[in-house]
């Protein structure tokens, strides 16, 4: 059976290139990087590469970056261990409502451990507002964290003004980039960032790695203890064949950004605008055009539900994600769509496209043959359709 | 993550359209916690002469929904009235956790169709 992959916001696949490349550093040059023979010095030689081929991503200094098990523990670090190591200077924190959950969780498990926070709403278009982060600085914030890109609706945040306001107020800016990194452009130093997420498997590297870059002069507590790798900011020997395989996919994704974009929004343009033409009651979640992540289209589709969506298009061999609370694991649906002031019945019609490298103009008009026809079928199904077709027919009689 | 059954039935749903003059209809669940379940019967002395859903929601629902009208079509209404959530998911094979208490309703709209239809009788006596 044909399958189209458009889940790339949930992982992507690991370039060939970073695969051949980790695997010389599983079975020959398999030494400890913190060894001080042979072995050891040349898996040592390439961490360190790939802690330049990150650093360059970002516009910083290699010695600022930190290795980690992926995007969830830097976050985790860089939110507990400011938190940590700030406690006597401030016990404010403020983040926003559209955040992951390992931004989320984690300041909310600071707020029931003493810290107090601030969530930043969204609007409709899952933007935060300058103003609103401004107005929520008090003189003992000690940390602002923000995201760069919705994971869920691709919306892009005005990071610069945010880091400025934050560089002004002498308060540590954390900001989650896992999806826009290797995406858009990011300069820690333009961009006034102090502490960045970064993470592997989100640009065809392998999972379980990540990063968190840490400005030079910031102070952060360590979570986890022991050998003292990572210039003692997070011990236990280094993934090396999984960082180095991030760092080569860093390589890439710089060398491929522009060329990536344009053909990403190429076919996110073909997919929104298609969906709109072709389906009725149907709406764009995010905003539209330069707000919005190259590779992410977000659609709400009235009178069905997701994950009965999801099932239809993977008996086609299509793969998208859902923010309905069936595909959560809890009852409610997703909460950057509650944020953006959705009802719970559109938010768990919600589907999610997001794009990839090797995605093309086929797969989406397959995609785009497809997804009337599902959607057909589950609102013949549905009661809430009931009464659409019922005041059509009433419609007809009148004319 | 689904039985096959369950997956059987959610792409080739039984009976799922709805009656015109039924003569019991049955809705549970809501559409803020994502499941709606509407169960249509055509009782004709006691007995379930045909049944018929609609019903928007997770794969679960609409499985468990078609499973329960195959189940009770041509039972009688104290047959019928014995079906639990619990029978419907065990007939599918079983359903994953999360799905037992969210969209294992089938039953109870059963149930609540065969409450209106005793109802409507009663009005008629």
């Amino acid at each position: 059976m044909k399958r189209v992959y458009l889940d790339h916001s949930a992982t992507t696949p690991v370039d060939p290139e970073v695969a051949d490349l980790m695997m010389k550093y599983y079975t020959e040059k398999y030494g400890n990087p913190s060894s001080v023979h042979s072995f050891g010095r040349e898996a040592k030689q390439g961490l360190e590469a790939a802690r330049l081929q990150v650093a360059e991503l970002i516009g910083a200094k290699p010695q600022e970056v930190t290795f980690t098990s992926g995007g969830t523990e830097a976050d985790n670090l860089a939110i507990l261990g400011t938190a940590e190591a700030l406690r006597k200077k401030g016990k404010h924190i403020i983040t926003s409502s559209i955040e992951h959950h390992a931004v989320l969780e984690t300041c909310e498990y600071l707020e029931k451990n003493g810290f107090e926070l601030t969530i930043i709403p969204a609007d409709a278009e899952a933007m935060i507002s300058v103003e609103d982060v401004k107005k929520a600085i008090r003189p003992d914030t000690i940390l602002i964290s923000v995201m760069h890109a919705n994971n869920e609706v691709g919306s892009i945040q005005p990071i610069a003004e945010i880091g400025k306001l934050a560089k002004e107020h002498g308060i540590t800016f954390h900001v989650d980039a896992v999806q826009s990194f290797g995406k858009l452009p990011i300069n820690v130093d333009e961009m006034n960032i102090d502490l960045l997420t970064v993470s592997s498997h989100k640009i065809y590297g392998p999972k379980g790695v990540g990063a968190l870059y840490v400005r030079k002069g910031i102070r952060i507590t360590p979570l986890i203890h022991g050998g003292g790798q990572e210039k003692k900011r997070r011990s236990g020997t280094e993934n090396t064949p999984g960082i180095i395989g991030f760092g080569k996919a860093c390589e890439l994704a710089g060398q491929r950004m522009a060329e990536d974009a344009e053909h990403q929004t190429k076919l996110r343009d073909k997919l929104m605008n298609g969906i709109v033409e072709r389906i009725e009651s149907v709406k764009i979640n995010g905003p539209i055009g330069e707000k919005r992540l190259p590779n992410n289209v977000n659609v709400g589709i009235q009178y069905v539900e997701g994950e009965s969506l999801l099932l239809s298009l993977d008996m086609l061999g299509i793969a998208a994600s859902s923010g309905s609370a069936c595909t959560s694991g809890s009852l409610d649906p997703s909460h950057v769509l509650l944020a953006m002031g959705m009802i719970h019945e559109i938010a768990h019609g919600s589907l999610r496209f997001t794009l990839g490298r090797q995605n093309t103009e086929e797969e989406i008009d397959y995609v785009l043959e497809q997804l009337p026809k599902i959607i057909d079928r589950l609102r013949m199904m549905s009661p809430l359709y009931d009464k659409v077709l019922q005041e059509r027919k009433k419609a007809s009689k009148a004319q | 993550m689904y039985s096959e059954k369950v997956m059987d039935h959610f792409n080739n749903p039984r009976n799922c359209g709805e009656i015109e003059d039924a003569n019991g209809i049955g809705e549970v669940g809501n559409a803020k916690c994502g499941d709606i379940m509407r169960i249509y019967l055509d009782v004709e002395g006691d007995i379930i002469k045909d049944v018929k859903f609609k019903t928007f929601g997770c794969g679960a629902a609409v499985a468990t929904s078609s499973m329960v009208t195959e189940m009770v079509k041509g039972k009688s209404i104290d047959e019928a009235l014995e079906i639990s959530n619990m029978a419907v998911a065990e007939a599918l094979d079983g359903l994953p956790d999360v799905k037992m208490h969210c969209s294992n309703l089938a039953a109870d709209a059963l149930h609540e169709a065969i409450k209106d239809y005793k109802e409507k009788q009663q009005k008629k006596e």
